[in-house]
């Protein structure tokens, strides 16, 4: 067991890195990703279909052709890049938060898909009724959805996080792998395996990114056991 | 206290043109499924715009399409309980009675949470989820919650059509307890008869989108024509009694009415209380002499003042009894033999045990009738 917990500072990066990653781009996709989902569960207008299709094109795409777009707009040069750097220090290209960009938008349709499936169970019957008890939409939507929602809220996020753990094409293209800043798990094993002599790192992060991830699904299950049974919803 | 409704409305195929105005203490609309009186009370709840029209509530406009008023719900302070009840399941009991409170404005709160429970006998329900409570119980804690906004209003809507008979019986005590006990102005859909004449103070009754009837119950309730098909066998006359005394001999309670002394089987009521019965017109026999040798109990004199066909071989005859109209259905053969004709002096007869639970109410406090 030793070697595996043995590993070099690099390594402690890479899987400190990964976590933070994943951490951001499923926190900074929540928010988006329930308004998304809520206008494709609820909303009737003009290019539903178009939006619909623009949200699952990450999943649909070779994961380099995301990361090469997300290069060419957000780069330094790129017109949002430019824009974000120059009105608000935010910089992507090259810095763990591309990294974390390239993540939440690779995950972003799965967490949409999830949190929308639940939006639509809810029973609209009930936020009618909150509505007769004095409730505006957006109490009603904070008190009553967002509790029958939550299910489907944390499987979409931690779909998007489990996404995030192992996204690799698009994260290289876009930032590159530069350890201690980009280089995420996947990077890291990757860069073993092009290395004479990396097979024990690349197995070692490899069973460390496994842990990560089947941890993360555990979570999510016991989660939403615990809130389904909060509700008893048979 | 009043209610306007002025609306019509499309609704696909189906056009709702109704237009009532009640003060009552607790107005039924009463008919058959599809007749609209769903979407009606969803209009003045505010959850279905009517293409045209006005709607008020104790004179405040919350609906009229000419000046292009249409209050959202959430600031009409009408509370409403719903058929399936609509508890919010994550929520405990005490959390879902206590949500209408966060959004009313502490001025305008009447409702008092310990009142409303003793009321509704809910308090051994509070720490529990909606889930583990039997249908019954989840309407009560509907009321209750519905309550505690301090609604201006309270509609019901089919609120015990999706319970058993036991249900039922557990309930209506509550809902005129509500009736007596609070303020509120209630409207309550129904397509019951039974419901409708143990409850209700006025009474509107709709058919295909139109009103066809209202009026006080006990005017409105003789119409036996208008009754919906299925529910003319329960169609009676609806009487405002008295409790006069207990027969505990023979375990039977005698109640006054104008029409003179009805024996019901023993109520748990205390003398003096008002009871209101239906008696329905199926259990109604005629007989143009005082009748000896006979088991019936209640038998009540007056005069014919109506006679008009029925389904199939009936007709239905209104009987005058000393200022209460009691009705009877009979054969035609029957009424050909007894040579009955307006006018006719006859003996209603009523045996006690065709009064059961479905038709023997509290009845509604005196300053309310009439």
């Amino acid at each position: 067991m030793n070697w595996l917990l043995d590993l070099t500072p690099d390594e402690w990066n890479a899987v400190r890195l990964s976590i933070k990653v994943a951490t951001v781009a499923m926190l900074a996709s929540l928010p988006p990703g329930i308004l998304i989902a809520l206008l494709l569960a609820r909303g009737q207008f003009w290019g539903k279909t178009l939006l619909n299709g623009l949200v699952h094109l990450p999943l649909i795409l070779p994961p380099v052709v995301t990361g090469y777009l997300l290069l060419l707009t957000f780069g330094r040069r790129g017109p949002a890049g430019a824009f974000l750097a120059e009105h608000f220090g935010i910089v992507f290209s090259f810095r763990w938060t591309g990294a974390a960009l390239a993540c939440g938008i690779m995950g972003f349709p799965l967490m949409v898909r999830a949190i929308r499936l639940s939006i639509e169970a809810v029973d609209r019957k009930m936020e009618a009724a909150a509505g007769t008890l004095g409730a505006n939409p957006l109490w009603v939507f904070a008190t009553i959805t967002l509790p029958l929602i939550l299910p489907g809220l944390i499987a979409g996020a931690i779909l998007a996080f489990a996404k995030a753990m192992g996204e690799f094409g698009a994260t290289i293209t876009f930032v590159s792998n530069i350890p201690n800043e980009t280089q995420t798990l996947p990077s890291a094993i990757y860069t073993f395996t092009q290395v004479p002599g990396g097979d024990e790192g690349a197995l070692r992060l490899t069973l460390i990114s496994i842990v990560i991830s089947m941890a993360a699904l555990v979570a999510s299950e016991v989660l939403a056991r615990r809130v389904g049974r909060r509700m008893d919803i048979e | 206290m009043s209610v306007l409704v002025d609306i019509s409305h499309r609704l696909g195929g189906f056009a709702i043109d109704a237009r009532f105005e009640s003060a009552g203490r607790l107005t039924a609309l009463f008919g058959p499924s599809g007749s609209g009186k769903t979407t009606l009370i969803n209009m003045i709840a505010g959850l279905i715009r009517p293409e045209e029209g006005r709607i008020e509530v104790d004179g405040r406009v919350l609906v009229d399409t000419d000046a292009g008023i249409f209050v959202p719900k959430h600031k009409r302070r009408i509370g409403m309980v719903f058929q399936d009840a609509r508890l919010f399941p994550h929520m405990s009991v005490a959390s879902n009675l206590r949500y209408g409170l966060w959004f009313t404005p502490p001025a305008q709160r009447y409702a008092d949470m310990a009142a409303v429970v003793e009321l509704l006998g809910i308090g051994p329900l509070l720490d529990r989820r909606p889930a583990k409570l039997s249908g019954g119980e989840k309407q009560r804690v509907a009321i209750g919650r519905a309550l505690l906004a301090s609604p201006r209003l309270l509609l019901m809507d089919e609120p015990l059509a999706s319970l058993d008979e036991a249900r039922k019986a557990e309930i209506l005590p509550y809902i005129e307890r509500l009736r007596d006990e609070t303020k509120i102005p209630i409207v309550y859909v129904s397509h019951s008869v039974a419901e409708v004449a143990r409850l209700a103070s006025d009474v509107v009754m709709l058919a295909q989108g139109n009103i066809i009837a209202s009026g006080p119950t006990e005017a409105v309730m003789q119409r036996l024509d208008l009754l919906p098909v299925e529910e003319r066998g329960e169609g009676g006359a609806v009487l405002d009694t008295r409790v006069l005394r207990h027969d505990e001999t023979f375990g039977m309670t005698v109640l006054g009415s104008a029409a003179g002394e009805i024996r019901v089987p023993r109520l748990a009521v205390k003398a003096g209380a008002p009871v209101r019965v239906r008696i329905r017109a199926r259990d109604v026999m005629i007989a143009t002499e005082h009748p000896a040798g006979l088991s019936a109990l209640n038998i009540l004199p007056g005069t014919i003042t109506a006679i008009s066909p029925g389904e199939g071989p009936a007709v239905e005859v209104g009987i005058d009894c000393n200022g209460a109209t009691v009705l009877a259905r009979i054969t035609e053969q029957s009424r050909q033999t007894l040579k009955l004709h307006l006018g006719g002096r006859v003996f209603a007869v009523v045996k006690t045990v065709s009064f059961d639970r479905a038709n023997t109410g509290v009845g509604l406090p005196a300053e309310a009738d009439g």
